[in-house]
């Protein structure tokens, strides 16, 4: 007994300055037990922070409470749920409460015409390509660059299958605007060489790149021919033939247009150039993987593609070049003679796999996303023209149903954009869309002034879900309803006044 | 890809795990239009091979199932690490964001700054 006390002494003070928890008293020593728990509850008050936190202490959260308490009164509560977590930690709450709004403010995205997001798939196959293989594709000498050069290859037989061509067909560029100017371009200079082929066709509602490498060549000494469109947005095949001439080198016209969606009569275009020995040319940058294309069969000699319009990463196309009749083309690009000379520098082997795999998937997918966006775009159509004084842009029975082009008369379409906010929208093509000009291909199917002014474009993609048309019906019916209250033309036109018969007084 | 009047017993379980596997993973996205996507496709995909019958093609289309599965894997990380704020469209025809799972709506505009 006498030498087992003071071990214990020595113990039960060394216990309570330690920790708080206080060890459960011996048999046998009660009293320097007691003496042992009386120090360790001294130490429990002030050592404070392993004990639980109690509601009361903890001030921020009850001001948070009183916060939410004020703001349910006055109708703006705060969603989420009740302070779940501040048994947890109490700040975990407060920073919930902050980071969680009411509603989101991203926009809804219904400018698929200008570009598309890119497919998770499509970024699951790049990405081997931006960590491990960083070969140059063009390397013979070593793996690193075989296997880039393999995947590059897979990837072109993937384009290629999707347009029916052959793997060899097919030149990479940096995207359909180099496809445009390579094409035009080369087989213009190519030919115009002789001095006889001096002579360019293409049509008013092209895209702006066609049509600016076709005035580029206007000053070196072509001729151009802009055809006319009927007012559906269709060219006609009778001016076609007759625009045709002996001297005619290439002929170019799109496959589908990229504001009002017009899908031209590509097989007899094919045909009537074929038959008079004329190269054609055909941008196809929002036509490829959204309907189906055949070069064979279309007798397309050239033809433009786009890697970001079919879900694929930007900054890619390709350009489909034939090679039985063979088409010669002057290469813009000089170099190291990659892609048959005619596009040299080195490939980028992540976007291309990007690119080829947007494709494998379009044509697998192509059956089901038709049905899809045919189905969408019914909806959006139906519910769009269900609204009166509006008109649908382009011809209702020739276009991809992807791209609705409606006119809303009475408002005016840059208005209404800024009133559309929460939709992500155009009135036209993204290259356009900067200036105020009205539209140059709604002009050309013959829309006055204010009609082209009034008029929006909706694209509808894969991606596309049916509540967000739903929500988009609803927003524009509304703001249109609102914009039109606000017109004075539109009080004019309510109480059964022709607008035309006004005469306008001058100031 | 499901089959699953062909597929009985064991095969059958199989098929309806890929299913149920496919579907949560998806719901992982990040990103409303993919998420959407992701769910859409997997039921629509399930519903038109309902019908086969031939145990090689069964096969077949739980290969590409399971193929698919480890691609949702790998993209739902990526897309919750580059997070965005959501859609004016998500919570319904309102609006307005009920935000039932507690999950955190991000303010900030990615790509201004």
């Amino acid at each position: 007994m006498a030498n087992i006390a003071p071990s214990v002494l020595r113990q039960a003070s060394r216990l309570a300055s330690r920790s708080v928890l206080s060890t459960a008293p011996r048999r046998g020593v009660p009293a320097l037990a007691r003496v042992a728990r009386a120090t360790t509850h001294g130490a429990s008050s002030t050592r404070a922070y392993v004990t639980e936190s109690k509601r009361d202490n903890a001030q921020v959260e009850t001001t948070i409470h009183l916060d939410k308490k004020k703001l349910q009164k006055s109708g703006l509560a705060l969603s989420g749920q009740d302070g779940q977590d501040a048994h947890i930690s109490p700040m975990a709450d407060v920073l919930r409460q902050a980071t969680v709004m009411d509603e989101g403010q991203r926009p809804i995205y219904l400018d698929m015409q200008a570009t598309t997001p890119l497919d998770p798939r499509v970024l699951d196959a790049m990405m081997p390509f931006y960590t491990g293989f960083y070969g140059n594709p063009h390397s013979r000498t070593h793996a690193y660059g075989w296997e880039s050069e393999k995947a590059v290859e897979e990837a072109r037989t993937h384009i290629a299958t999707l347009i029916g061509a052959d793997p060899k067909e097919i030149i990479f560029t940096s995207g359909a605007t180099e496809s445009n100017n390579m094409s035009i371009k080369g087989v213009a200079r190519f030919f115009g060489r002789s001095g006889k082929k001096k002579h360019i066709i293409t049509s008013q509602t092209e895209h702006k790149c066609v049509l600016d490498s076709c005035r580029h060549l206007q000053d070196e000494g072509f001729e151009v021919t802009y055809l006319p469109v009927i007012s559906s947005g269709l060219i006609d095949l009778e001016k076609l033939k007759a625009a045709i001439r002996p001297e005619t080198a290439i002929v170019s016209i799109m496959a589908v247009n990229n504001e009002i969606g017009v899908i031209q009569p590509m097989e007899e275009i094919g045909k009537l150039c074929r038959e008079n020995k004329v190269f054609f040319h055909t941008d196809a940058a929002q036509a490829v993987g959204k309907i189906p294309i055949d070069v064979n069969a279309m007798n397309i000699d050239l033809m433009s593609i786009s890697s970001h319009k079919i879900y694929g990463p930007k900054g890619i196309g390709a350009c489909y070049v034939r090679r039985r009749p063979r088409v010669r083309l002057d290469p813009i690009i000089s170099g190291g003679g990659q892609e048959r000379g005619l596009r040299s520098g080195t490939l980028a082997p992540s976007l291309v796999v990007g690119f080829g795999e947007a494709c494998r998937i379009a044509k697998e997918e192509l059956p089901y996303d038709s049905k899809r966006i045919k189905f969408l775009s019914d909806r959006l159509l139906n519910g769009l023209l269900s609204m009166e004084h509006t008109s649908q842009n382009g011809d209702p029975e020739h276009f991809y149903p992807g791209c609705v082009n409606v006119s809303f008369a009475y408002v005016e379409g840059e208005s209404l954009l800024m009133a559309l906010k929460d939709i992500a929208l155009s009135s036209g093509s993204a290259c356009t869309s900067a200036s105020l000009e009205p539209s140059y291909v709604l002009r050309a199917l013959g829309s006055s002034d204010e009609s082209a002014h009034s008029s929006i474009r909706f694209g509808i993609g894969r991606f596309t879900t049916e509540q967000e048309i739903d929500y988009v019906l609803k927003a524009v019916k509304e703001r249109v309803e609102f914009l039109r209250e606000l017109s004075p033309l539109w009080e004019l036109v309510q109480e059964g006044v022709d607008l035309n018969t006004i005469e306008w007084s001058q100031h | 890809m499901s089959a699953v009047a062909a597929a009985r017993g064991d095969s059958a379980q199989k098929v309806l795990s890929l299913y149920r596997q496919l579907l949560r993973q998806g719901n992982q996205f990040a990103a409303y239009n993919f998420r959407e996507y992701a769910k859409r496709r997997t039921r629509d995909a399930f519903r038109q091979n309902k019908a086969v019958e031939d145990p090689r093609r069964v096969q077949e289309l739980m290969q590409h199932g399971l193929k698919e599965l480890q691609m949702l894997k790998r993209q739902t990380v990526i897309s919750q690490f580059y997070q965005q704020d959501r859609l004016v469209v998500e919570g319904g025809l309102s609006g307005k964001d009920k935000s039932g799972k507690g999950g955190i709506v991000r303010q900030k505009d990615t790509g201004w700054d």
